[in-house]
């Protein structure tokens, strides 16, 4: 779809916008509504405009592979051991007060990092699955034009 | 209520009904798994409407409202539609894998799986 | 640290390991960690258990207090099953290197998370105290097991794995639609403060609809007779280890949250004078042992007939289930671990088979037991235990069923039992038949004996099955808990 001047036009302007959206419902999900399921699905679907436009492989090198599988096993790392520091720290799993001296401070500082885990495997993980669902098509169309011949 | 008082429950009723329809009646997988998230959706709208408190706002402190409606159920559907995703997503990553191993996702060309149909890969080993 | 500070942890080292297996290359490392993280949650479960007996524990996540926060509630009834979900577990990886190795050469990794959330999510739905949580750890661990069905060789492995993907899906959305329902009649997800506010609530078609919706959602996934349809192709096709695993786990926990739901949220008065769940149980356990063990002794391939063995198991626990008195409940929480056991050390046997020869019809081992003699014992003595023969665990969760149907008043009920152990007689003794009796068929390659590594735990399981057939206390001790537990909320001591 990249000869489509329209496509390529209207998505380089909108791919940003979205990329924006996605860190304002991140970062704003502590206490309004969104967070990390949300924001990480924004996210994954502006890599996914691009993709569908651009073509996998060049979205692929501006987040390889190999770097989605690490990060999506990173963000559910960061929310268990963000849920250990409470332990560690003498509270309950998942217990913020611990973590930071103020109250509010504790639980703005445990959310926004445990959300931070939960957008960074959503969007990750999303972005794996229209991989792999593209990359079978892709590797389709290469077979059943090597059959014929 | 009048019947028309509940009209989120009929809707919810309805698309249920779709959906297991779908699940059952459908041979071609990919439909199975339309029917499959359609059915879940009535779920979603069904604990959705649960929180709804008449005249309610939504849910954010701020000056001047008294009367919230329920987060919760919106929380727990959250939860709910990313399960089903997920399950969208491996529901369709083994149709594709069937398709490449069978070369139909159609249940009715598939036949009975009772008897077996290819040796198992492993080599005999002596 | 007092254990129930620790109590959480035998679910949070699987997830967490999970984060870490997924990332780690090669085929050492990522099964060293899951073992490691198995035996985490089974030392944890262990320890939980005796304290679980005393009193109940309660475990608020982030100090939020329950009913707000999401707490782990454990009494002796989840201790136990926590102890058995993460005790097979444990007992079954060491079987699982060498057959992985065979089975899925490729990403264990990637194999290996998949298995550590399967175990996270049933031992979360053991261990939580709030409904919603149930729904959500039973998809963890159902989208965890479809996958892992898939990996099985054989092609015939993606459908079971489709159709099993179905059938768990609508069960656990109408696990989901009785909890939507409760919610809106009581306001909490809660299942302690559940049981404290139904009673205000009791007999409006509202409750009655979710107790049936939350009972037949959770038949499906526990194979109850007419629902048991997808359990046999996905035993019979998945890798072995995954098969091993979920017939000692997977049946087991759904049995539990279904006999929790029952009897702890609804209260068991209630919902066997609602439903006719006595009557509705009774009959669909009767025929599910009945079908089950008929079927099973005409299958030619040994798992698909140890599968339908398991859908007769099942019969026997939701028999336990409908006798609605201690007795009965004991009997059930004693089948459930005990025929963990005997299934666990079955399928490690016809495992080790297939490992050897590759194949596991019954024309193909003919004449084997002379070539792997102590593979082939361990099946025969495994056999045994699911025949209820006496000194084996079989024969005690057997007895505490006449036990319990003779006190309940129906003799008949024993008949039905011996004649069914008959029946498992016939299809543990044609497998012996065709192995022992029966020449090698003429110019199939000569078979050596398993590795140690497959045969070792193998027998590990098999002792068990002698010692827990002799050496009571734990089992039986563990499953009278669990059942006054059960009862005791619903307000009911007989």
């Amino acid at each position: 779809m990249r000869e489509n001047g329209i496509l390529r036009i209207v998505a380089r302007f909108l791919i940003p916008l979205i990329m924006l959206f996605g860190l304002y419902i991140q970062f704003h999900g502590e206490y309004s509504p969104g967070g990390g399921f949300q924001a990480g699905v924004v996210v994954a679907a502006g890599w996914i405009l691009f993709a569908l436009i651009y073509g996998l492989e060049a979205a692929l090198k501006v987040i390889p592979e190999r770097v989605m599988y690490v990060l999506a096993a990173f963000g559910v790392l960061l929310y268990a051991i963000t849920g250990l520091m409470g332990v560690i720290l003498g509270g309950r799993y998942l217990d913020f007060y611990p973590l930071l001296p103020g109250e509010h401070a504790a639980q703005q500082f445990g959310i926004i990092t445990v959300e931070f885990g939960v957008g960074v495997t959503v969007a990750t993980v999303v972005m794996l699955i229209f991989t792999y669902f593209a990359r079978r098509k892709s590797e389709w169309e290469a077979l059943s034009e090597e059959e014929p011949e | 209520m009048t019947v028309l008082g509940f009209f989120n429950y009929w809707v919810v009723i309805i698309l249920m009904m779709i959906g297991l329809y779908c699940v059952i009646a459908r041979g071609n997988m990919i439909k199975k798994i339309i029917g499959l998230n359609l059915f879940q959706t009535s779920v979603f709208i069904l604990f959705i409407s649960a929180g709804k408190v008449v005249g309610g706002s939504t849910p954010i402190l701020r000056e001047g409202v008294e009367v919230y409606s329920n987060p919760l159920p919106h929380v727990l559907i959250l939860t709910a539609i990313v399960v089903g995703v997920a399950i969208t997503a491996v529901g369709l990553a083994l149709a594709v894998r069937i398709q490449e191993a069978y070369g139909t996702i159609e249940d009715d060309h598939l036949g009975d799986d009772g008897e077996d149909d290819g040796p198992f890969e492993e080599e005999q080993r002596g | 640290m007092a254990i129930v500070d620790l109590m959480p942890f035998s679910v949070l080292a699987p997830l967490i390991a999970s984060g870490v297996v997924a990332l780690l290359p090669g085929r050492f490392w990522p099964w060293a960690i899951t073992l490691l993280a198995a035996i985490v949650a089974t030392v944890i479960a262990a320890l939980t258990l005796p304290a679980a007996l005393e009193s109940t524990l309660s475990y608020p996540f982030g100090n939020w207090p329950p009913p707000i926060g999401i707490e782990y509630r454990v009494d002796a009834a989840n201790a136990f099953v926590a102890l058995l979900v993460a005790g097979m577990a444990a007992l079954s990886l060491p079987w699982a290197k060498v057959s992985i190795d065979r089975e899925v050469p490729e990403r264990q990794g990637a194999f290996y998370a998949l298995f550590l959330l399967a175990l996270a999510g049933l031992l979360g739905i053991t261990l939580t105290g709030d409904a919603f949580n149930v729904f959500v750890f039973l998809e963890i661990s159902s989208l965890a097991t479809y996958a892992l069905i898939a990996h099985g060789r054989d092609r015939r492995a993606l459908l079971a794995s489709f159709r099993y993907l179905i059938m768990g899906t609508i069960g656990a959305t109408f696990l989901l639609i009785g909890i939507a329902l409760l919610y809106m009649m009581t306001g909490t997800l809660n299942m302690a403060d559940l049981a404290v506010r139904l009673p205000e609530v009791q007999h409006t078609r509202t409750v009655d609809a979710a107790l049936a919706f939350i009972v037949v959602g959770m038949g499906l996934k526990l194979a109850m007779l007419p629902l048991h349809l997808w359990l046999p192709n996905a035993y019979a096709y998945a890798p072995n280890f995954v098969t091993i695993f979920l017939a000692g786990t997977a049946t087991k926990v759904a049995l539990y949250v279904m006999v929790r739901f029952i009897f702890t949220v609804f209260g068991g008065e209630y919902s066997f004078t609602v439903l006719p769940l006595a009557i509705v149980l009774m009959a669909l356990g009767v025929a599910g042992m009945f079908a089950g063990s008929w079927v099973a002794m005409f299958q030619d391939h040994l798992k698909r007939m140890l599968a339908y063995s398991s859908v007769a198991q099942v019969g026997y626990m939701v028999l336990g289930v409908s006798l609605f008195s201690a007795a009965g409940l004991t009997a059930a929480f004693l089948h459930m671990f005990n025929h963990a056991l005997i299934k666990v050390a079955l399928f490690m046997a016809v495992g080790t088979i297939m490992y050897r020869i590759g194949s596991i019809k019954l024309q193909d081992i003919r004449g084997l037991g002379r070539q792997m003699p102590w593979t082939l014992t361990a099946f025969a003595l495994a056999g045994l235990s699911i025949i209820g023969v006496p000194t084996t665990a079989g024969f005690i969760s057997k007895w505490y069923l006449i036990l319990a149907a003779a006190e309940a008043g129906h003799w008949w009920l024993v008949g039905l039992i011996v004649i069914t152990s008959m029946m498992a007689v016939y299809y543990i003794w044609r497998v012996i038949e065709a192995a022992w009796m029966q020449e090698r068929p003429a110019g199939s390659p000569a078979v050596r004996e398993a590795p140690l590594a497959l045969l070792a735990p193998t027998w590990l399981m098999v002792a068990l099955n002698f010692y827990f057939g002799i050496d009571t206390r734990l089992t039986v001790g563990a499953s009278t808990a669990a059942a006054e537990a059960l009862l005791g909320v619903g307000g009911l001591m007989p």
